[in-house]
């Protein structure tokens, strides 16, 4: 089992690398849905189905599906040479990235780590019920008017994207 | 891990699916005859003379319509949890999943009386 997730990590931080590296910004779109399709195999490894299956469908699918528009949009062409220049924001976003790190190392390399107390769901009741059928009773259930509030926030976003999108473009 | 182990089929067709595919690439490149000419180094297009570069600029339409996909599937992501239980929730889950719907609906009905969904 570790192994499977050795595999799929390497693959994921090959992806990301990727999609830095690749001088076709098509080449790194490409990669990146690579690198979310390892996440989703890893999120399965966690038990969770349900982050697994949003991770596959609207990440590496229809997220990336607007990536590639809006590069497809912009043409190759419009990129230019792209000079690598040391900026301030590039030094700060070096050294959150550097305290995250130290973060989570620190995470692994401390002794006796203390475990909070276990919630109302715990692993042992997700293997038992199945996460995704968890999560369908929850909805259904305790989380119902947060369920048709989504429905609602989806709307606005149906009709804010075409609204914004017709003024813009006609 | 007995719920990881549950997707150990889908590994083996994911490998299966890699390994077919790269076999046969390879058995294709080494053992196909290599006839080089004019006409076979051009992009194949379905038939049709090649029509332009590939990275020209596309049309905003294909952008609103991936929008429009992007915020359905997400819509699609939240009935999954109800199609999963939909025997244990009964008529109660049928009723919210059915408002859930109908909300989202009056969304379809205004792209389509916009005519966002028309392609000319």
């Amino acid at each position: 089992m570790l192994i499977i997730f050795y595999i799929f990590a390497a693959l994921s931080v090959f992806g990301a690398l990727g999609v830095l590296f690749l001088r076709n910004p098509i080449h790194s779109a490409l990669s990146l849905v690579g690198t979310f399709f390892c996440l989703g195999a890893i999120y399965v490894m966690l038990n969770a189905e349900f982050v697994a299956v949003i991770q596959v469908l609207v990440y590496a699918g229809a997220i990336m599906v607007l990536f590639l528009f809006v590069l497809m949009l912009l043409s190759s062409k419009d990129s230019g040479d792209y000079v690598n220049k040391w900026t301030i924001g590039k030094i700060l976003a070096g050294l959150l990235s550097l305290g995250i790190f130290v973060q989570i190392a620190g995470l692994f390399t401390a002794e006796n780590l203390e475990l909070g107390p276990k919630g109302t769901y715990p692993l042992e009741v997700v293997e038992e019920v199945g996460s995704i059928a968890l999560i369908g009773r929850l909805l259904f259930t305790d989380y119902i008017l947060a369920f048709e509030i989504i429905a609602v926030l989806l709307l606005v976003a149906v009709i804010g994207a075409v609204v914004i999108a017709k003024r813009r473009f006609q | 891990m007995s719920i990881a182990s549950g997707y150990l089929p889908i590994l083996i067709m994911i490998v299966l699916g890699i390994v077919l595919a790269g076999a046969l690439s390879c058995i294709g490149l080494f053992l196909g005859p290599k006839l080089r000419g004019e006409v076979k180094e051009t992009p194949f297009e379905s038939g049709f003379l090649r029509n332009g570069m590939a990275g020209h600029r596309y049309d905003v339409k294909f952008y609103m319509t991936a929008l429009v996909f992007l915020i359905f599937d997400v819509e699609v992501v939240f009935l999954y949890p109800w199609a999963v239980q939909v025997r244990e929730l009964g008529w109660f889950g049928f009723v919210a999943a059915s408002v859930f719907l109908g909300i989202l609906v009056l969304g379809l009905a205004y792209d389509w009386k916009k005519g966002a969904l028309n392609w000319e």
